[in-house]
């Protein structure tokens, strides 16, 4: 074999490589969006059609505008959104606002058990959920908060929160303490240095702690599952599988309610990719 | 040294306190509030027999619910299974995270489109996730049956979430393929920061391919393998998301691991008691893998401090 045919195959294993790749990560998601787009009838025929003839976006006018009547499930996809946006907005402002300054505390300004209280931060990405929803289920029972966003807001902070403080030590490390000494010399108090000097530089790093924040919230099921029973505080995720389970077997909405769902954070991860292999690799945190 | 310097100085050091008192506090609050004090009163439940069906009867009976558990066939089983799931998901996921790591490190065209692929199953919510496997899977309708049977590999339309290993088996593939980019990024991240001349130095030295990965790229990403392996175990020990929406746990118990055992007992037959028990066996299982992550944190924060 000459180096050139040699070089050649190589070249073709590769593209071949990279193509199946492709295909591995495209395919299912892309089954779900065909779906979404079928009728019912296109997806129990056998053998299957794997196009519709006929693609139809009848079923998100259906989910978005609103369906008949309360009990229909499409019906409640409006609402869930909205739980869905409240819910992860809210966690993700409490978290980036709070975890910042804490953060912050914990890379600027000396103090006793300092370091031990950065690094116990990352221990509550060890914990698994099911550990901690029994007390809080009981706790948020006892205090009538069952079934409100306010319950749900509570409990996703509690492991976001760490989280973010995590992610924020690692964007103000990376800001040389100088910058922040002239200022005070300059006569800035210690606050009005962090909030006028330090924020605004930082500020990259708390956009890319908000996105990655906010895709975690977005996408929380296990709380929601057991915190939420109807409308007044369902989020997407937890309506999503009821589609799955308890609205009898319709493939095609699931699949549109599956596709609407997975926007935002898709959408988020695809646009502001550098930021989420930052918090990948900064946190080696869940998703 | 006069008064007032002396006075200065306890003010700024008076000042300082409140300065960290005012930044940490509403943090330190909601976490000892939302984490740390619900988790020692999950062990405190553990100790009791606490029904939901029984409301104000709750007897302290000491460590029976763990004596329970560990003579319970059912616990053992779910045990195993975790094990079983995490080791198998885990490896696999380790390995096809290094190759595609490795695969998009080469020159190819539409390099930088297939990179910001890639991060799409880790976007994806896990519910998606698994209602999309869920529905790939189904016996009648499944696009798998349809796929195989069509290229002529399977006779006829085969249950997969039906058989107790299969089922377990299909879960794994789901949460492999929604997993694996994270590592996938991860690993890709190191191997970006490997000088391209430590290669070409190996390569005027002689080194094949195989001794350049061998000798260069291992010892480099061995670290951060180390890291991915410690936290994916962890996650995959208290995965439940993708075991109660696939399959919830069935068919005949074959997917049932910790963290679904414990949800059944505490949600479904409301023994609270008997369920903290079983999750404290999950806490003490991702703790002991998880200590030598924390301790080499603990270590690098030292560094930088």
């Amino acid at each position: 074999m000459t180096a050139a045919s040699n070089k050649n195959l190589i070249s073709f294993l590769l593209y071949f490589a990279v193509g199946l790749l492709v295909v591995v990560i495209l395919a299912p998601y892309l089954w779900l969006f065909i779906s979404s787009i079928s009728t019912k009838r296109d997806l129990t025929t056998i053998p299957l059609r794997w196009f519709p003839p006929e693609p139809t976006f009848e079923n998100y006018s259906r989910l978005l505008l609103g369906g008949t009547g309360a009990t229909d499930a499409a019906s409640q996809f409006g609402r869930c959104a909205l739980n869905s946006l409240i819910v992860a907005s809210m966690v993700t402002l409490i978290s980036v606002f709070f975890g910042s300054l804490s953060a912050y505390c914990l890379t600027r300004i000396n103090f006793k058990g300092r370091s031990t209280l950065s690094f116990t931060i990352i221990i509550p990405q060890l914990l698994p959920p099911v550990a901690l929803i029994i007390p809080l289920y009981l706790i948020v029972r006892r205090l009538g908060l069952l079934d409100t966003r306010f319950a749900l807001v509570m409990t996703y902070t509690s492991f976001i929160l760490p989280l973010v403080i995590w992610l924020m030590i690692g964007h103000f490390r990376s800001i040389p303490p100088d910058i922040e000494e002239a200022a005070r010399i300059d006569g800035c108090s210690r606050i009005g240095a962090l909030f006028r000097v330090v924020l605004p530089l930082v500020a990259p790093g708390i956009a890319a702690t908000f996105i990655f924040a906010f895709i975690i919230a977005w996408n929380e099921f296990f709380y929601a599952l057991i915190f939420s029973s109807t409308q007044s505080s369902k989020t997407l995720s937890v309506l999503v599988e009821e589609f799955s389970s308890k609205f009898g077997e319709d493939y095609v909405l699931m699949s549109t309610a599956g596709v609407l769902a997975s926007l935002p954070p898709v959408a988020l991860a695809l646009v502001f990719q550098r930021y989420i292999v930052q918090g990948l690799t900064a946190g080696s945190v869940k998703g | 040294m006069g008064s007032g310097k002396g006075n200065s100085l306890i003010s700024s050091f008076e000042k300082k306190r409140n300065v960290i008192l005012l930044l940490l506090l509403p943090s330190m609050v909601l976490i000892f509030g939302l984490l740390i004090y619900p988790l020692i009163y999950s062990f405190y439940i553990s100790l009791l027999d606490f029904n939901l069906t029984r409301p104000g009867v709750t007897p302290f009976i000491g460590l029976n619910n763990y004596i329970q558990a560990l003579s319970d066939g059912f616990f053992l089983s779910s045990l195993l299974r975790t094990i079983y799931f995490a080791g198998v998901t885990v490896s696999v996921e380790i390995v096809l995270g290094l190759a595609v790591a490795l695969l998009l490190k080469q020159k190819f065209r539409g390099r930088g489109l297939v990179r910001g692929l890639v991060i799409l199953p880790w976007a994806l919510p896990t519910v998606v996730n698994g209602i999309m496997w869920k529905w790939i899977y189904n016996a009648n309708y499944g696009a798998l049956n349809a796929l195989l049977s069509g290229m002529g590999l399977i006779d006829s339309y085969q249950l997969w979430l039906g058989e107790p290993m299969r089922a377990l088996h299909s879960v794994m593939f789901a949460n492999i393929w929604k997993e694996t980019p994270v590592g996938v990024l991860m690993i890709l991240a190191v191997l970006e920061g490997i000088s391209e001349e430590l290669y070409e130095a190996a390569r005027v030295d002689g080194a094949n391919t195989w001794q350049r990965f061998r000798y260069i790229t291992l010892p480099l990403i061995k670290p951060m393998i180390g890291v991915l392996f410690v936290i994916k175990i962890v996650w995959a020990i208290r995965e439940f998301d993708l075991i109660y929406i696939v399959t919830r746990g069935g068919p005949a118990g074959g997917t049932t691991v910790l963290s679904y055992l414990a949800y059944l007992n505490g949600f479904k037959f409301f023994k609270m008691g008997y369920a903290s028990a079983i999750s404290y066996f999950i806490i003490v299982l991702a703790m002991i893998i998880g200590i030598p992550y924390i301790i080499s944190i603990a270590r690098s924060q030292k560094e930088v401090v």
